[in-house]
């Protein structure tokens, strides 16, 4: 039997440069390889892409792949579990990590299930088993009100992982490392894209926000929310939202935070008329500070939360939000 | 065009979170004894998904569902807010699967079938969360994949799907039969009406063993497994939340600030 060796990150390029879930993923997988004392591998899929070659090596890769291919322009699952195939089966790896993005939820069951293997999903911790050399993958599920570890012994054994599990890299530019290009002949796929259509709110990037204040169900309209990004905009925050604002579009949807939506750290993480489901608190647990404002003692949300005012949003916020403008215009 | 829709009967996500009890020896989660299951959230999702497209261009709808001692009244769901048939593949050697086993049994159940243009599932189930099982099935049929659809429309034997992303949403299309999995963002699902409440009363659905969709018992549920639950555990909060008091809303407001500023968070 040929063996499984190393870890390969799957990268992704964002603004010609890798994205910071890549970072934090070279990160993960440099630990990882160093606990297995097996190298780390990085591919890079797409056109334009040799320039993030070095720039992975500098944040830890010892050797990148890269498939150059037009029809890799676009994440399209066909093509890109196709490239992936043919690369595992040539660098044969023992663990294979994918962001837990767009793309690499797609991405990771198909790739797993083309290989015979299996894929664990959102993993917020890896280990390797010292005895078995497995990959321990741990996850939330039950919507957050519980973790499963899970492991596996077929290979490779694929992991995607969640944003801001893990710091991100820090750069070593004067680390060497190995560029390999890997010729793909894929076919064309049956999956057409035709277009990417961005609805991106203005202003700060959710996912970046020093503060972000976050508004749920007890909001009740979409003027609501506007007295939320007034606040927001006193921080230079954002403005975010568990799901059933953004079903009820009072908001748009790519402000929802929790397990099917984005996943927040900020330092300040204010969550008002919001119950607190492990759904939402799954994507802001992170947070280095929770405020909660609910009426209701009982509220969950007070679990996972640092700060809290028992009482009705409508009376207090307002009166945080004059606070905080007194306080900027220098009042004592 | 026929569909057929995957579903799940799951513990009841909304429950309170102080109903959640885990078994640390079996590794399995206690369902809470007074409150019933639910039909997964994502799956209504999907069948809803489904009634759009039958609203539109008729069709038979078939749902799907895997499990042991399914409930009638939950499982029952689908077929009282419009779908037509149902299909249990209904065996104790059907439970405590992984993403792999379970969509190789829904894809022999599926061939069975045979006659669709479409296979729908939810984005994910709202209790292993793993988002797995459609493009297993996909895989399994040979058959191109979407995930996270938003919108779908068919024409000419193929569908467009609007499938979202963390920044919007991208369109693709792709020809049928296909598997689309779908997300919440497709709109709020139907309730059942009256007369399909009726109708759902009436219709026995079909069960199927591991055999009647040419499959050993060793290659489904847990024994089909190709990933094992090393531990499942509640991860502890070690979180204490300190309550801000006041007067007034207004005087609470200000304390807030206050101790914010004191920690030196603003």
């Amino acid at each position: 039997m040929a063996e499984y060796k190393g870890v390969l990150v799957l990268a992704e390029a964002a603004d010609d440069k890798l994205s910071t879930a890549t970072v934090e993923l070279i990160g993960c997988g440099r630990k990882l390889a160093d606990d297995l004392s097996e190298d780390l591998h990085t591919i890079l899929l797409g056109n334009g892409i040799t320039n993030l070659a070095q720039l992975a090596i500098s944040f830890g890769a010892d050797r990148v792949y890269t498939i150059h291919n037009p029809l890799l322009k676009d994440y399209v699952n066909g093509s890109y579990t196709q490239a992936m195939e043919g690369a595992a089966k040539q660098i044969m790896p023992r663990i294979i990590l994918i962001g837990h993005t767009a793309i690499g939820r797609d991405l990771a069951p198909s790739l797993a299930f083309r290989l015979g293997t299996t894929a664990t999903t959102d993993c917020i911790e890896l280990a390797i088993e010292p005895n078995s050399r497995q990959l321990l993958q741990t996850r939330p599920v039950y919507g957050g009100n519980a973790l499963a570890t899970f492991t596996s012994d077929c290979y490779p054994q694929i992991a995607t992982v969640r944003a801001k599990a893990y710091p991100p890299a820090e750069p070593d530019t004067s680390r060497q490392g190995e560029v390999i290009a890997i010729d793909a002949k894929l076919e064309p796929p049956k999956v057409k894209f035709l277009e990417r259509v961005y609805q991106v709110e203005e202003g700060i990037r959710l996912e970046d926000a020093a503060v972000v204040v976050a508004g749920g169900r007890g909001i009740g309209s979409a003027d609501g929310f506007k007295q939320l990004e007034e606040l927001a905009n006193l921080f230079n925050g954002a403005v975010g939202a568990t799901r059933p604002p953004c079903d009820n579009g009072w908001i748009a949807s790519s402000a929802q935070i929790g397990l099917t939506g984005k996943i927040v750290a900020p330092d300040l993480y204010l969550a008002v008329a919001i119950s607190g489901s492990s759904q939402h608190t799954s994507g802001c647990s992170g947070a280095k500070n929770i405020v909660a404002i609910n009426k209701d003692p009982e509220a969950n949300i007070f679990r996972a939360a640092h700060y809290g005012i028992v009482g009705d949003w409508k009376k207090v916020l307002p009166a945080f939000t004059e606070r905080i403008k007194d306080l900027i215009s220098g009042k004592p | 065009m026929n569909t057929i829709v995957c579903t799940k009967q799951i513990i009841d996500p909304e429950a309170p979170p102080s109903s959640f009890k885990i078994d640390t020896v079996a590794n399995k989660v206690v369902p809470p004894a007074d409150i019933l299951p639910v039909l997964d959230p994502y799956s209504e999702y999907a069948v809803e998904a489904a009634l759009k497209l039958k609203d539109i261009h008729g069709g038979q709808v078939t749902v799907i569902s895997l499990g042991a001692g399914l409930l009638r009244e939950i499982i029952k769901k689908p077929l009282a807010m419009g779908a037509d048939e149902l299909v249990l593949l209904e065996d104790e050697s059907f439970t405590n699967g992984d993403s792999w086993s379970t969509a190789y049994a829904l894809a022999a159940a599926i061939r069975k079938i045979g006659d669709y243009g479409l296979i729908l599932c939810g984005r994910q189930s709202a209790d292993c969360d793993a988002g797995q099982v459609g493009s297993g099935i996909a895989e399994f049929l040979g058959l191109p994949v979407i995930t996270l659809a938003r919108q779908i429309d068919i024409s000419d034997g193929s569908a467009r799907v609007e499938r979202v992303t963390t920044d919007g949403y991208e369109v693709i299309e792709t020809p049928l039969p296909a598997v689309i999995t779908v997300s919440n963002e497709i709109g709020e699902p139907r309730y059942p009406t009256i007369r399909g409440i009726m109708a759902s009363k009436k219709t026995e659905p079909t069960i199927w063993q591991p055999t009647d969709i040419g499959l050993e018992p060793s290659q489904v549920g847990v024994a089909g497994r190709r990933c094992q639950v090393v531990r499942l555990f509640q991860p502890e909060r070690e979180c204490s939340c300190q309550i801000i008091d006041g007067d007034t809303p207004e005087e609470v407001a200000v304390n807030l600030v206050e101790r914010l500023r004191q920690e030196k968070l603003l």
